[in-house]
């Protein structure tokens, strides 16, 4: 089926498989591939995109469903000229990441959880980003991240 | 200021949090272009006889380029351990996730479809799916080997005599549980044959140069025709040793096909085919007397190694490591490893030393109790001493430097042991049924433990720049960073012009890699020495061009410049200008550093859990590490290391565990099933600093990356038996889930009321 995108404040319109889910279209077929895949259930939130500014975890999301929609990956959250989004600087300045394949989505899960709650405390980071994994920093500078990325004092 | 010590922020980050890094499956290289897909067909049965495969089916359906099996491969086995383990299953299936076939197809989403029609007759045999199976031997994984015991090492027959002179003898059997790996990356590979006639792999290893070595082997072509390259890593954690049998394969497939074929597993694939960890179900005895002195230690561990042996080496370091930082006069030790129907163990971050840990601190634990001491107090009586350093275990260890009562000190103090243990009191005095638990692990480690050296080589270029290839082989450890850092210190080049390399066997061709925490302390080492060796050469050059002695020449590790010394004023030498002065393009030195001896980290761990004693939940509230590898050259990504180490350890001893059931169905092969550890579970990490250098290599560091895993599983799982020891209960395997904390509770209930 033919499936309209705006991928990035891009207009992508392709042909695809109907079982085509929005992680392959973004990686295969829109050439992003920042997006991981991680499991098969939905479970570690690698995945995890934008659609219409909501976080998705977009291995679940069929390409079709997102017809007509606007998606947003890490690759589009920072400036035209290379300046990185609050929340990119925040896990770079707060070593919130290691090895770095969960960091996309961990990165666009937090954007999520900022607009929705602009001052977390930790607890709450801790609570909102129960969807997704990570194995390599134990959490605790993902959760320092945020708050940082919040624009609070970050006291750990 | 030297820019060691201080935090600098990872030059790593910026390509991963704005594009993603590159992956395995994020390559869209040329040479990757028009590549194939491939999926492995793997047993879903735990013990079977291949009656036949019918392939013809897969063959026809839409895409498919080829389906192979056993019978096409015809590659000599794989050398992986004592006993043979074939590249794909022909007659017998070991395990469930044990592949059985290769099939390749055009696009991706062929695959799964082409993959179901391969059609496979099992006629199942008896699962052998635990240790007590195992042992029992009623049926045999390999009956021509005769025994399901694979290996027996240690003490022939074990002497009650050593507890002979102990007025408290203690014995408790220990599981640690077999856990998965579970990098977010899971297992892939790219294969390529060039027109050359050299395989080009691209994988998700830890170390492509000894990937190179196994690719080689098992294809039967030298090494000099196969070129590994490892992008960037989604995590390791040990399981990404080398390559697994599935690249090998592809490999083969790849020059079958004539074409590049490229594979990425499913989660499902590799929580049941990437190698497990732990797996030992150890019993340890310990004695001694009412005073708190412990006199003698028996350890005896049964490893579960899995339907093929892969790493045998994991029960005998559990040996080598297991009395920990203890001075026991009288030890023995001994280690079997039997074969079950499950999915082979190999190394997990720690690899063989949590194991020991968890046996001796819970040994420790069993001991104060029954004796009616607080544990601080009876570990404290029991260290080895830091004058006693270097110390020669009695299992065969050589400890370099240790100060392991400071380090308890400092943990108990951060955390404010004494009043936590006042809170105890009031609450149980209270009859609160939630309780508090406190659990001590005061660990010693073994890093850099292989005894391998590691490759270095520093290259100066006339634009001033510095380029360093490392053996080791960083997959989010940030290890380019910090050897960035101490290039930086030592030459006196500013951060941003020098690059680090690692990871391509045609730029490195000769390396360990990474694994047993070894990186920064035998590859920065390594670093270390071929800068010094640019150094002498840089010297040679400066002094004719400056008309002076070489010895009278100094490197202003500030400014970077060559100068006379003494005579500050006078015409100095900038890199660039000594590299030009080189000739031939750079300052150049390639070396091997062999000279790293193991080191011994330590340190200290205080648990505090609160247990719910109605419901068994239990809530992990704090967490104090003391953890101490020496000189920090980044406490950035130093103390990153000791959370992540924290975050994987704890949940060990929570709720972690990869479980079959009696017929050897994983019963955890997804992440939906398997208890991953989520940031909602987690404490936040109470770190404090020690740094008790070692002699043992040119930087005088050792190794962090295990260190704060091997000493936080049993501080947790300490904690919850604390929590219920007034409550009658002595012990609690791992992992501590509430039903089976509630369990224990009810079974002391019942042992009390008789």
């Amino acid at each position: 089926m033919k499936v309209s995108i705006e991928v990035n404040g891009r207009s992508l319109t392709e042909e695809v498989p109907d079982r085509t889910l929005l992680v392959h279209f973004l990686r295969d077929t829109a050439g992003l591939t920042a997006t991981n895949i991680g499991c098969d259930t939905t479970s570690c939130g690698a995945c995890t995109v934008l659609l219409d500014g909501e976080s998705v975890k977009s291995c679940t999301v069929l390409a079709a469903q997102a017809d007509g929609h606007a998606v947003t990956t890490v690759e589009g959250l920072s400036s035209s000229d290379g300046e990185l989004h609050p929340v990119q600087r925040a896990f770079r300045e707060q070593h919130g990441l290691q090895c770095g394949f969960c960091t996309p989505g961990m990165i666009m899960a937090s954007v999520s959880l900022l607009a929705d709650n602009p001052k977390p405390a930790r607890d709450e980071v801790r609570a909102g980003l129960e969807g997704n994994l990570c194995r390599c920093t134990g959490y605790h500078n993902i959760v320092s991240a945020v708050v940082d990325a919040s624009g609070q004092e970050v006291d750990r | 200021m030297s820019i060691v010590g201080t935090r600098v922020v990872r030059r790593e980050d910026r390509d991963l949090i704005t594009a993603g890094g590159t992956y395995v499956d994020d390559l869209r290289v040329e040479a990757l272009s028009g590549a194939a897909h491939a999926v492995f067909v793997r047993s879903p049965i735990a013990h079977a006889r291949i009656g036949g495969i019918d392939v013809s089916a897969a063959k026809e359906a839409p895409g498919v380029l080829g389906v192979f099996t056993a019978a096409d491969l015809g590659l000599a086995p794989h050398p992986s351990g004592p006993l043979l383990e074939p590249w794909l299953a022909g007659d017998v299936v070991r395990y469930v996730g044990e592949p059985v076939a290769l099939v390749v197809t055009e696009e991706r989403y062929q695959l799964a479809d082409a993959a179901e029609l391969v059609d496979v007759d099992y006629e199942p045999l008896q699962a052998v799916a635990t240790i007590e199976a195992a042992l029992a031997g009623e049926t045999l994984l390999f009956p021509d080997h005769g025994s399901n015991v694979v290996q027996v090492n240690g003490a022939k027959e074990f002497d009650d005599g050593i507890f002979g002179d102990c007025e408290v003898v203690v014995t408790q059997t220990i599981l640690n549980q077999r856990v998965a790996p579970a990098p977010l990356e899971v297992r892939g590979a790219a294969c390529v044959w060039g027109e050359d006639g050299r395989l080009t792999a691209w994988l998700s290893t830890q170390n492509a140069q000894m990937a190179r070595g196994q690719l080689a082997a098992g294809l039967g072509v030298g090494e000099e025709s196969v070129r590994v390259i490892a992008p960037d890593v989604g995590g390791g954690f040990g399981a990404k040793i080398g390559a697994d049998p599935e690249a090998t394969v592809l490999g083969w497939a790849a020059r079958q096909l004539g074409r590049g074929v490229r594979w990425v597993e499913s989660r499902s694939e590799n929580l049941t085919a990437m190698t497990h960890g732990r797996a030992q179900r150890n019993t340890v005895t310990i004695g001694g007397k009412r005073d708190g002195t412990v006199l003698a230690y028996r350890l005896d561990v049964v490893q579960d190694a899995g339907a093929y042996p892969r790493m045998l080496l994991l029960p005998m370091l559990t040996e080598l490591m297991a009395v920990g930082v203890y001075r026991f006069p009288k030890v023995e030790t001994r280690s079997r490893a039997v074969v079950t129907t499950t999915t082979p163990i190999a190394a997990y971050r720690g690899a063989g030393r949590p194991e020991a840990t968890a046996a001796v601190e819970r040994a420790m634990d069993r001991f104060a109790a029954e004796i009616g001491l607080d544990p601080a107090e009876v570990r404290r009586g029991n260290f080895i001493r830091p004058e006693e350093f270097p110390y020669q275990s009695p299992t065969g260890a050589s400890y370099d430097t240790g100060e392991y009562a400071a380090a308890l000190d400092k943990a108990l103090d951060a955390a404010g042991y004494a009043e936590l243990r006042a809170e105890q009191q009031r609450r149980r005095a209270a009859g609160d049924p939630v309780e508090l638990g406190l659990g001590i692990a005061a660990y010693v480690e073994i890093t850099g433990g292989d005894g391998g050296g590691e490759s270095g080589r520093v290259d100066i270029h006339p634009d001033g720049s510095v380029v360093a290839w490392t053996g080791s082989s960083p997959h989010g450890q940030g290890l380019g960073t910090s050897l960035a850092m101490l290039l930086s210190d030592q030459l006196g080049v500013p951060l941003e012009k020098i690059t680090v390399r690692h990871g391509d066997t045609d730029e490195v061709p000769n390396a360990v890699g990474t694994f047993g925490s070894r990186s920064l302390q035998l590859g920065g080492s390594a670093i270390r020495q071929a800068a010094e060796e640019v150094i002498a050469q840089a010297r040679e050059l400066a002094a004719d061009l400056l008309e002076a002695a070489p010895d009278d020449l100094e490197l202003d590790a500030e400014r970077g410049v060559w100068q006379v010394r003494g005579a500050p004023s006078s015409t100095v030498l900038s890199w660039a200008q000594v590299a030009e002065a080189a000739g031939g393009g750079k300052l150049s030195a390639d070396v091997w550093f062999g000279g790293g001896a193991p080191t011994f980290p330590f340190g200290a761990h205080l648990a505090v859990v609160e247990v719910d004693t109605e419901t068994g939940k239990v809530e992990l509230r704090r967490i104090v590490a003391v953890d101490d590898a020496g000189p920090i050259v980044n406490p950035l990504t130093f103390r990153g290391q000791r959370h992540g180490g924290l975050g994987q350890g704890a949940a060990q001893a929570l709720m972690e565990v990869v479980t079959y059931d009696e017929d050897g169905n994983p019963t955890t092969a997804t992440l939906a099933d398997y208890s991953f550890v989520t940031a909602a579970e987690l404490p936040d990490f109470e770190l404090v600093d020690m740094a008790t250098p070692t002699d043992r290599n040119l930087l005088g560091v050792k190794g962090i990356g295990e260190a704060a895993t091997i000493g936080s599983t049993p501080a947790v799982h300490n904690a919850v038996v604390d929590a219920l020891s007034g409550r009658g209960v002595t012990h609690l395997d791992m992992p501590t889930t509430p039903i089976r904390v509630w369990a224990a509770l009810e079974e002391a209930r019942k042992g009390s009321a008789q």
